[in-house]
């Protein structure tokens, strides 16, 4: 059971939360992600969403995704066309809320990492793996194993539960 | 064996075992799953899980799960009230007791509804779509955040897949706090030292003397803040206080189950804090643990003064700034809301006349709700403005605007520096 990512990397700093990664005044009009997308890190950087590519990865620092539990921090990225966040460490809510959203969280050591630099990413074996081409560089980073694993790999926790047949008590 | 924490306790009788060791995956069963308006996401997603299966959706035990609103009350919005009635229309097809509406008999926000309403007992699994779930802590439970998928599934099946028991921090807190400091300047400050993420995944067990002496509605605050050190959760050991409150504020019957640490429980750090020698301490934009004494920022200038959330809108927190606020007047350079934590709260408050002294000193008495504190329902700020705020949160933006600044301090600074339009030390 392996999962491969690939994509280009969006570097930000460290402690970016829940509210940064999307503000709730914006959960005020719509909880639609296709159109919360918009703003996504607007606080941080107002034109971060509108240079987002598909299968670009965000790269951070320590403490990514704390405060707040809302889920749509996840979905959000997700709907923006990012699979997977690397961060130095996570808060627990947001790493969890990733799983359950087939969002790969990844924690290395990211500072070598820069914005634009293309990263090939391995996880499923004893480490992850992080290949940076553009530097050369690989680090390793903290396994996601068992039932995490299958989670991601059955895309998030709805379809882990249809696929594992685990409806009741 | 070595012993075990009150955390490790509780996950272990949770999952049926007699024991369990920190680093486990486990599947505790949940005692209470509590959500707010963020109900109406777990519904989408429990029906989610069915869709395509011959099963109609139905919830584990709805004797178990308890929804109250207070993010956005009474509805701002025709968006947030049709979600409103999806949610009613739920909870009367399930069958859910618990619910708490938008009523000044019962309503208030869900922190402060589950502990006066005693659906909070020691020992119990507890999880809410809210991060300040830590807060059920201080009753000796062990009460963390998830979000609405994960609760989703809870709902279905009764019990939280894969948690992994987690490491504990021990704070030893000791002596007798100062006149004008109290638990959120504990918190506040220990968030300083530990920083906003010095206990992502571990529990933070509180203990010492201080905790001993204090209130429940003490260690409510320091649970509910715990999460701001990005911990799972928080909890105090229950004790004779515990089953003071249980027994005469929220009326519980029955038999409580004391969880306590084994004698030889293992803690991954200890941290002592001395409480007679602590200041009254203030977060200072945009960190929750950019933690300073108020003298290092008395004299800021402030333009919105916020009494209230889960963490500083109880009854005592009221009296608090009552006391100060009594016969005197809110400076004309500021403008100070008070949201008491919950109707009982209000009502109470209202009895003993806090609330005529906040309104007559110039205080607006809002209704109890947490919209202001994350910015999205009433008490926005302007551009430029300053607050100082008994939330929680300080981040750019949270206060519902990128370009003003929140600080965080106790109902005491908050009632002081009401006086004067910037930040003041109380005990002057």
């Amino acid at each position: 059971m392996t999962i491969a990512l690939e994509g280009r990397a969006r570097r930000l700093g460290d402690n970016i939360n829940t509210d940064y990664i999307i503000a709730s005044t914006r959960k005020r009009d719509t909880l639609d992600e296709s159109v919360l997308k918009r703003y996504l890190l607007e606080t941080v950087d107002p034109s971060f969403a509108a240079s987002v590519r598909p299968r670009d990865l965000v790269v951070a620092g320590r403490n990514f995704g704390c405060g707040s539990a809302m889920e749509v921090a996840a979905t959000v990225i997700v709907a923006a066309g990012i699979k997977g966040v690397l961060a130095r460490s996570f808060s627990r809510t947001f790493y969890r809320n990733a799983i359950n959203n087939g969002l790969v969280p990844i924690e290395c050591e990211t500072a070598d990492i820069r914005e634009g630099d293309r990263l090939e990413i391995q996880l499923g074996g004893p480490v992850v793996t992080v290949a940076d081409t553009s530097t050369g560089q690989t680090v390793t980073g903290t396994a996601v194993t068992g039932i995490m694993l299958e989670i991601l790999e059955s895309g998030g926790l709805v379809p882990y539960l249809r696929r594992a047949g685990r409806f009741h008590v | 064996m070595s012993g075990m924490t009150i955390t490790q306790k509780i996950l272990a009788r949770a999952t049926g075992r007699a024991s369990v060791a920190v680093g486990d995956i486990v599947e505790p069963a949940v005692d209470l799953a509590m959500s707010h308006e963020n109900a109406a996401l777990v519904m989408n997603q429990f029906e989610e899980i069915f869709k395509g299966t011959s099963l109609t959706p139905t919830v584990w035990d709805p004797s178990k799960i308890a929804i109250v609103f207070d993010h956005r009350v009474p509805a701002e919005s025709s968006k947030t009230a049709t979600n409103q009635k999806k949610v009613r229309e739920f909870v009367r097809a399930q069958r859910i007791a618990r619910f708490h509406d938008v009523r000044g008999d019962e309503g208030g926000i869900c922190h402060q509804v589950l502990a006066e309403s005693g659906y909070d007992r020691p020992g119990s699994v507890i999880v809410g779509t809210d991060s300040h779930t830590t807060t059920h802590g201080a009753l000796g439970a062990f009460a963390f955040g998830i979000g609405a998928t994960e609760m989703a599934a809870v709902w279905a099946l009764g019990r939280v897949l894969n948690v992994e028991v987690p490491a504990t921090i021990k704070v030893v807190v000791s002596g007798d706090l100062a006149p004008w400091v109290g638990p959120k300047d504990i918190i506040l400050s220990l968030i300083g030292r530990l920083t906003a993420e010095g206990a992502n995944f571990r529990v933070i067990e509180f203990h010492g003397d201080t905790i001993e002496w204090m209130n429940t509605s003490g260690r409510l605050v320091l649970c509910n803040m715990a999460v701001e050190a990005g911990a799972t959760s928080g909890i105090v050991p229950a004790d004779d206080e515990t089953v003071r409150f249980l027994r005469s504020e929220a009326a519980v019957t029955g038999e409580l189950d004391l969880v306590c640490a084994d004698p030889g429980a293992e803690y991954e750090e200890v941290v002592e804090i001395n409480a007679a020698t602590l200041a009254p301490q203030v977060a200072c934009p945009h960190s929750v643990d950019h933690v300073q004494p108020v003298t290092a920022v008395e004299g800021r200038r402030i333009h919105q003064i916020v009494i209230g959330s889960c963490t500083n809108g109880r009854l005592d927190d009221l009296e608090t700034a009552a006391r100060i606020l009594r016969g005197r007047r809110v400076s004309r350079d500021v403008r100070m809301l008070v949201f008491p934590a919950s109707w009982r709260v209000y009502r109470e408050a209202m009895e003993r006349g806090y609330l005529a002294d906040l309104v007559e000193a110039g205080a607006v008495v809002m209704n109890p709700g947490c919209g202001c504190c994350l910015g999205i329902h009433q008490g926005a700020l302007g551009d430029g403005e300053v607050a100082l705020s008994t939330t929680n949160r300080n981040f750019k933006g949270r206060m519902g605007n990128p370009n003003a600044e929140v600080y965080l301090c106790s109902p005491a600074v908050a009632a002081a520096s009401a006086l004067t339009g910037t930040i003041s030390d109380p005990r002057y």
